[in-house]
């Protein structure tokens, strides 16, 4: 008993207190601390402020129906753009529902913007419903419309567009992206 | 591009799901439930293997050592020695340790499922239908089981039902590999190293690594083959054909 | 010389038993039976239906599932027959016709099981059955306290007892010579027919075996053992194999095998929750099949087949092994230590060199040689005219020059007329001719021709014998009339072929240790000579075990033969340990083997034997777990036809129906077991090569074959089964 206590007991137990301190406090604060210092933009939530004000994190998309804005992808994230519900619709590959939902995705974007094809992330749901990108050829997919709307030559919405288009990491790992948020912001002026 | 963020596109998300599978890391930036049929297989089998896929990373690498002692005892004995491994021989004792090993992984997988499939508060879980729904309570049990983290999320787990069942599964999952794999250690550092020579099994080289691999693909992996072949097997097949639930 | 003499003797007697031997192929007498002699084959049918209790296959899990699967089938096959149970109409294989030949196929698989096993212990109850004749009670006279003889039966005897064999009786038990010499018929044990010399106060030639026959003189013997212990009784026992234990390798693979048998139960138990859930209701008889085909039955079945067998192999080899762990351990060995004397050499002195004094032409020197031998019928004598003849012929054909310098006065061995032939004997300690002219020519011992001799001795005989004598060899002098002529130089030999097996060995990764009593010059000479990897010189007993026991810290296992009683503690702590049948009864019992023949040598092929047993253990049982592949591929699509048609396109190997996929797979299953009982009773072939290599070989035969075999075999199976409407 006496061997068990000190042989096997005590150190496990001052393995625990040891690793509760550095794991649990330690370590903890010594991350916070540097990332406050080095990184806060991103620490803080890669905040995008305009006039002082915060309007938005360039992480996480938002909802735009009016047809002077770019439109995002399809949200499952609540009623959509749902930040305290992200998550994807997790419809299978042979989900009737699916099918159906792109059908009438379909129909809408149709509506909207024509019968040119329909890039794919445009009706299908992202993983976390809070996409922040959509590919440049959904970008591309509706600049006709943008452009009416707001009056400007399609070439003016496509400059713009090319802006905000980011290249995959080190051109292979991820793919090409157009930030929606950024890109109507700047379409509105607001972004110095 | 169902449950795939624009900027990792498809590839990386393949390629995370791989990783994070195989590695028992559990991060996710896209949601494996929608992936194609076979897309879902990778990670689900990367699970059942026990996460050894690269070779035994982290939690992994006990679970690859168990399957190298498996190996060198099926194999080992065609050297015309009886088996050895890393100086140590491998008895009774250890054998025990590594099928209790193989057996709760097992178990805990195809058990918890079959319970899941046969009770009305199981079925309640599975978002799809046909075998997709299956693949998802699968999913379910394999990641716990492997103390991962990545789901097919259309289960709906917070019900007291998955909530239990999920709890044990684990709890086996971690330590009734745990456990066994201690006793093996403490029982070979205490034996004899045996010298080598010409005459020892080589646990280098590409013929190690092919039989290694044929020890996991077919002790391992064969044990959930029909379970997969009636989850995202048959899914993919019935993708192909265009079939729909 | 006089001890010299005698162990010459002994030398060739070993050596005119290795040629017979070498001529019955090392399998002597009625124990070579052939494998699948009919006779055995036929025995085997009625106990293999007796193994089929269940109490009995409890023993052996996976066969055990088998059979109980095997009773569940023809269960549901009789109540679907009477009608008892109405089959639900869209499960697979829902017929009584299909489920009867499910059922029939799977008594096959445990009855191919059972039959291997009977088949094995067959060959071994036949030996036993010759022994036990031998062990009848035979008459014994046993001495009273008052010196008086009694007459007793062998099975009153107890160890201690004192009793007395006259030439003709039967040694009524073990036990060690303590007066008297005769020679004794141990061809019961030995299968060996020349009589062996039995005498007593020798490590030796003291222990007698009960059951063996005296044929000349009379022995006393005291008896060592009680009845029920003697060596014959425990040799009954381990051919019988009634006191059969599982080896701890045995062991360990039955839990990987019950192992995977659970994991696989698991796999098909929980496949009908799963096929209910996706509409695919899964029969007890398909799930049944499934499970069948899965778990490792191949090496379930064979594995006790193949351990009885490894067994007999060992012992039609005439080396008795007291356990099957010994013959495992035999094939894990890296280290062997071998005796010099009568193992690695042949324990008596050949001529290995003539050389001429100065002044001697060598040709004289030769022919003096040859003259003093041509009577001489020992080895020796023999080995010194084989070796002057040789030399002479080189000589004659080194051309003319060396002719003529030949002096005319030489006789030349085929006019030499011997006159008077000069015996050994102990006090002269020299031995040759007088020719018919009156010249003598002797040789012998240094010191006695040099005494004899007109002449002062030359310097270079004495150099010339102390250098002989520092390599381990002996010199004999030849001496014509008056005057040296040279030394003929006496050496212990090589057996011939063993640095060939200890090549072979070194290729196995075992290292050979010589040990010897010679002077460390000597040895060294051996040693090289033989092809060893290391020697012990001037080792004592304890130094053996002092060497052994460092070997075993090294992480070593090793072997060693023995026969003195000196050897028994080495013998003992070797972790194989083979003793010589000649030798005491302490070495034996603390052998774990016993070489009937009492040649060291065999120690090399029990080794082999291990390994093979070993291998053939291993490559059945990968070559079980790689039929699992192509068995799924034909099982899985057929269960689940009816609810995912999609499904068939996993049936690779376009099986023609559902039953004829999952019948076929049964049938291979079944079948592969009879077809792999050759190899698993013959063992599979064994080549000296390195680990590495072994394992590329078989691994590409047992592993790649054994995912390629079932494909094959299955799909013929069910080409065939269809032609003929089965299912």
């Amino acid at each position: 008993m006496r061997t068990f206590i000190k042989g096997q007991l005590w150190p496990a137990v001052a393995i625990l207190l040891a690793f509760t301190v550095i794991t649990g406090f330690a370590y903890p604060a010594v991350v916070t601390a540097v990332a406050q210092i080095a990184f806060p933009g991103q620490a803080n939530g890669s905040m995008i402020v305009v006039d002082g004000q915060t309007v938005g994190s360039s992480l996480i998309g938002q909802s735009f129906d009016d047809p002077k804005y770019f439109s995002g992808r399809p949200s499952a994230a609540g009623a959509g753009y749902d930040p305290t519900l992200s998550g994807g619709s997790n419809l299978a590959s042979t989900s009737q529902a699916l099918i159906d939902r792109i059908s009438a995705q379909v129909d809408a974007l149709r509506k909207a913007n024509g019968d040119a094809p329909i890039p794919v992330d445009l009706v299908t749901a992202s993983a976390s419903g809070l996409d922040p990108d959509i590919s440049p050829a959904a970008a591309e997919y509706q600049v006709a419309r943008v452009a009416k709307a707001r009056g400007m030559t399609e070439d003016q919405v496509r400059a713009v567009v090319a802006r905000h288009t980011s290249q995959p990491f080190l051109g292979f790992i991820g793919a090409a992206s157009v930030h929606v948020l950024q890109l109507n912001l700047d379409l509105d002026g607001l972004l110095r | 591009m169902e449950g795939k963020e624009v900027r990792f596109g498809p590839d990386t998300s393949g390629l995370f799901a791989t990783v994070t599978t195989g590695t028992s890391t559990g991060a996710v930036d896209s949601m494996h439930d929608s992936f194609l049929p076979v897309g879902g297989l990778v990670p689900l089998f990367n699970m059942e293997l026990g996460e050894i896929t690269p070779g035994g990373v982290g939690a992994g690498l006990y679970g690859i050592l168990v399957f190298a002692i498996i190996a060198v005892f099926i194999a080992g004995l065609m050297v015309g020695r009886t088996p050895e491994f890393l100086g140590k021989k491998i008895e009774a004792y250890e054998m025990k340790m590594a099928m209790l090993v193989v057996l709760s992984l097992a178990f805990s997988i195809l058990f918890f499922s079959a319970v899941a499939t046969a009770t009305a508060a199981g079925k309640a879980g599975p978002l799809n239908g046909g075998p997709h729904g299956f693949s998802e309570i699968l999913y379910a049990y394999s990641s716990q089981t492997g103390n991962n983290g990545s789901a097919f999320a259309g289960l709906t787990g917070n019900t007291l039902f998955y909530n239990l069942t999920g709890s044990f599964a684990m709890l086996l999952g971690r330590y009734a590999m745990i456990v066994p794999i201690l006793a093996i250690a403490g029982s070979m550092a205490a034996k004899r190293r045996v010298a080598e020579s010409l005459g020892t099994f080589p646990t280098t080289g590409p013929i190690w690594v092919g039989l290694l691999i044929g020890v996991i693909v077919i002790v391992g992996a064969l044990t959930f083959f029909p379970a997969l072949a009636l989850g995202p097997i048959v899914d993919q097949l019935i993708n192909n054909a265009g079939r729909l639930f | 010389m006089a001890l010299a003499v005698i162990d010459t003797a002994r030398g060739s007697r070993r050596i005119a038993r290795e040629a017979r031997q070498a001529q019955a192929g090392h399998a002597p007498g009625p124990r070579n039976r052939g494998i699948f002699d009919p006779k055995l084959l036929r025995g085997a049918l009625g106990p293999a239906v007796r193994k089929l209790d269940p109490r009995q296959m409890m023993r052996n899990p996976v066969m055990f599932v088998v059979e109980v699967t095997a009773a569940l089938v023809t269960l549901i096959f009789v109540s679907d027959l009477v009608g008892l149970t109405s089959g639900a109409a869209r499960e697979v294989g829902r017929a009584p016709a299909f489920e009867f030949q499910i059922a029939l196929w799977l008594w096959f698989t445990v009855y191919f099981a059972t039959y291997a096993e009977a088949l094995a212990e067959a060959r071994g109850k036949a030996q036993a059955a010759t022994l036990r004749k031998t062990r009848s009670e035979t008459p014994a006279h046993r001495r009273c306290e008052d010196g008086t003889f009694e007459d007793v039966g062998s099975s009153a005897l107890r160890a201690g007892d004192v009793v007395v064999v006259r030439d003709g009786e039967t040694i009524p038990g073990d036990g060690d010579v303590i007066e008297g010499v005769a020679y004794v018929n141990e061809a019961v044990i030995t299968g060996e027919s020349a009589p062996v010399l039995k005498e007593p106060g020798t490590d030796i030639r003291s222990s007698v075996t009960g059951g063996t026959t005296l044929t000349s003189d009379t022995l006393t013997i005291s008896i060592t053992a009680n009845p029920g212990e003697t060596f014959l009784d425990r040799m009954i026992a381990l051919v019988e194999g009634a006191k059969r234990q599982r080896t701890p390798n045995e062991i360990a693979l039955s839990i990987l095998l019950s192992g995977l048998t659970i994991v696989f139960l698991l796999a098909t138990a929980t496949l009908r929750p799963f096929g209910l859930y996706a509409g695919a209701p899964l029969g007890i008889v398909v799930l049944v099949a499934l499970l069948v085909c899965l778990i490792p039955t191949t090496i379930g079945g064979l594995l006790s087949a193949i351990g009885i067998a490894g067994m007999d192999r060992v012992a039609r080899f005439n080396v008795l092994a007291m356990s099957g762990r010994a013959v495992e351990a035999a094939g894990d060995v890296d280290v062997i230590l071998l005796d010099k004397t009568g193992t690695i050499t042949f324990g008596n002195r050949l001529a290995s060199r003539i050389v001429a004094l100065p002044g001697v032409t060598e040709r004289e020197a030769l022919e003096a040689a040859l003259l003093t031998s041509l009577e001489d019928e020992t080895p020796e004598g023999r080995s010194v005219v084989e070796l002057a003849r040789k030399r002479l012929a080189e000589i004659a054909s080194d051309g003319p020059g060396t002719k003529a310098a030949t002096p005319a006065a030489v006789t030349t061995p085929a006019e030499a007329k011997v006159a008077t032939v000069v015996p050994f004997s102990a006090e002269s300690r020299t031995s040759g001719v007088i020719l018919a002219d009156g010249t003598v020519v002797l040789k012998g011992a240094v010191d006695a021709i040099v005494a004899a001799l007109d002449v002062k001795a030359p310097p270079e005989l004495q150099t010339l014998s102390d250098e002989i004598s520092s390599l381990g060899a002996t010199p004999l002098a030849i001496r014509r009339n008056g005057r040296p002529l040279g030394v003929i130089e006496l050496k212990d030999t090589v057996k011939p072929g063993l640095k060939e097996r200890f090549d072979e060995l070194r290729r196995m990764g075992i290292r050979t240790v010589m040990v010897t009593g010679d002077n460390p010059l000597t040895a060294r000479t051996i040693a090289q000579e033989a092809g060893v990897d290391d020697f012990m010189a001037q080792a004592k007993p304890e130094d053996k075990i002092a060497r052994i026991r460092a070997e075993q810290a090294d992480g070593h296992l090793v072997a060693m033969t023995g026969d003195g009683t000196n050897d028994a503690p080495a013998v003992a702590q070797a972790d194989v340990g083979l003793a010589m049948n000649s030798g005491t009864s302490a070495c034996k019992e603390a052998a774990n083997m016993v070489d009937l023949d009492s040649d060291p040598t065999k120690l090399i092929e029990v080794i082999a034997i291990g390994k093979q047993l070993l291998i053939t253990r291993g490559a059945i049982t990968t070559f079980s777990i790689a039929n699992d592949v192509a068995k799924y591929f034909a099982i899985l699509p057929a269960m689940f036809v009816v609810a995912y048609p999609e499904l068939n396109s996993l049936n690779v190997m376009g099986l023609a129906r559902p039953e004829s996929a999952i019948l076929s797979a049964v049938i291979f299953n079944a079948l592969i077991i009879i077809a792999l009982v050759p190899l698993s009773l013959r063992g599979v072939a064994y080549r000296a090569a390195p680990a590495a290599e072994l394992l590329r070989r078989n691994l590409l035969i047992y592993g790649v074959g054994g995912i390629i075999a079932p494909f094959l075999g299955i799909k013929a199976i069910d080409l065939l089964i269809t032609a003929v409407h089965l299912a």
